[in-house]
């Protein structure tokens, strides 16, 4: 981190709704135009600010699902009695205004760097965003490092970013698309043997998603050998 | 319905001008040592309320008043911020 950035004045910028794209009946992908953008990094988090027409106001932090370089963009999975959630899946429209607090975070966040340590993300569910940010951002700059994505998903019209991450490992806990090759079932120790860097490679784990997945996974890697400090984990609800 | 330390790194930022999520906190209760991004977060209520992810003890609150943001720390034993 460059000895500027290290002293951070945050003030909330105003953005405007550039491109909404449905990602799954629960999710979608909302591009954001953000006068004075300062850039991101894979990982990395913005608050989003809404104010009502009575002034009531409502934050709440998303995962950046761009990669590095490229417009911010969050990826808002639907909360049901969630507060914010549903107004931006379901209700914005380009050209709405909100507000914008970012960015920031520093823990779940990757960047190519030497040595090369292979890098395996797990996510669960909506915890894939981040991960889909590192995944863009480590195959844009070309980077050497080995990266592999496990994740994690019930059924197959519920996989965010089908497209880019066909060539991954994708996990369904309750439905399989016709003719898969695995059971619906969750991520386990024998699975992860077969996918995970071995420990002796140095690995770096990043791991998304819902608290219990988190906890499992989590214990579930530390079992194969990988050093606690070398598990990043992000984790909500 | 809770979160983690990660969701909390702009109120974090605002409060510290930095970023903490890569801090490590040492919890005044039971001594276990990890960074905030792995603190249990609670930010329904007036305040967000930081815990220990090990015992549940509350390292951190931070409210958000008008004009200022008062912070409570009485739950860290030590708080260590990389530079």
């Amino acid at each position: 981190m460059a000895p500027a950035a290290l002293l951070q004045r945050l003030t909330w910028l105003p953005a405007v709704i550039a491109e909404a794209r449905a990602e799954t009946p629960q999710a979608r992908t909302l591009v954001l135009d953000v006068p004075g953008w300062p850039g991101h990094r894979a990982g990395q988090h913005v608050d989003v600010r809404l104010t009502a027409g009575d002034g009531y106001q409502a934050v709440r932090s998303y995962s950046l699902a761009s990669a590095p370089g490229e417009q911010p963009a969050i990826t808002v999975a639907r909360v049901a009695d969630g507060e914010v959630s549903p107004y931006l899946v379901d209700v914005a429209r380009p050209g709405d205004r909100v507000e914008i607090r970012g960015p920031v975070g520093g823990y779940f966040v990757w960047e190519p760097a030497m040595p090369y340590r292979p890098v395996l993300l797990v996510g669960g569910g909506s915890g894939v965003v981040p991960l889909r940010s590192i995944l863009r951002h480590h195959r844009q700059s070309a980077d050497p490092t080995p990266m592999r994505l496990v994740y994690s998903v019930r059924a197959p019209e519920l996989v965010i970013y089908r497209e880019e991450l066909q060539a991954e490992h994708l996990v369904y806990t309750r439905t399989t698309p016709p003719g898969w090759p695995r059971p619906a079932g969750h991520i386990d120790q024998g699975l992860l043997r077969e996918v995970a860097w071995p420990p002796v490679d140095s690995p770096l784990a990043y791991v998304c998603g819902p608290t219990a997945f988190v906890e499992h996974l989590s214990g579930a890697l530390l079992d194969l050998g990988y050093r606690a400090g070398d598990i990043r984990t992000e984790r909500y609800g | 319905m809770h979160v983690d330390g990660n969701a909390a790194a702009g109120l974090l930022t605002q409060v510290f001008a930095r970023d903490m999520t890569g801090a490590h906190g040492t919890c005044g209760s039971c001594g276990h040592n990890g960074p905030l991004a792995e603190a249990v977060v609670y930010g329904e209520a007036a305040g967000t309320v930081f815990r220990c992810p090990t015992c549940d003890n509350v390292l951190m609150t931070l409210v958000e008043a008008p004009g200022r943001i008062l912070a409570r720390l009485a739950g860290l034993r030590w708080l260590a911020v990389p530079i």
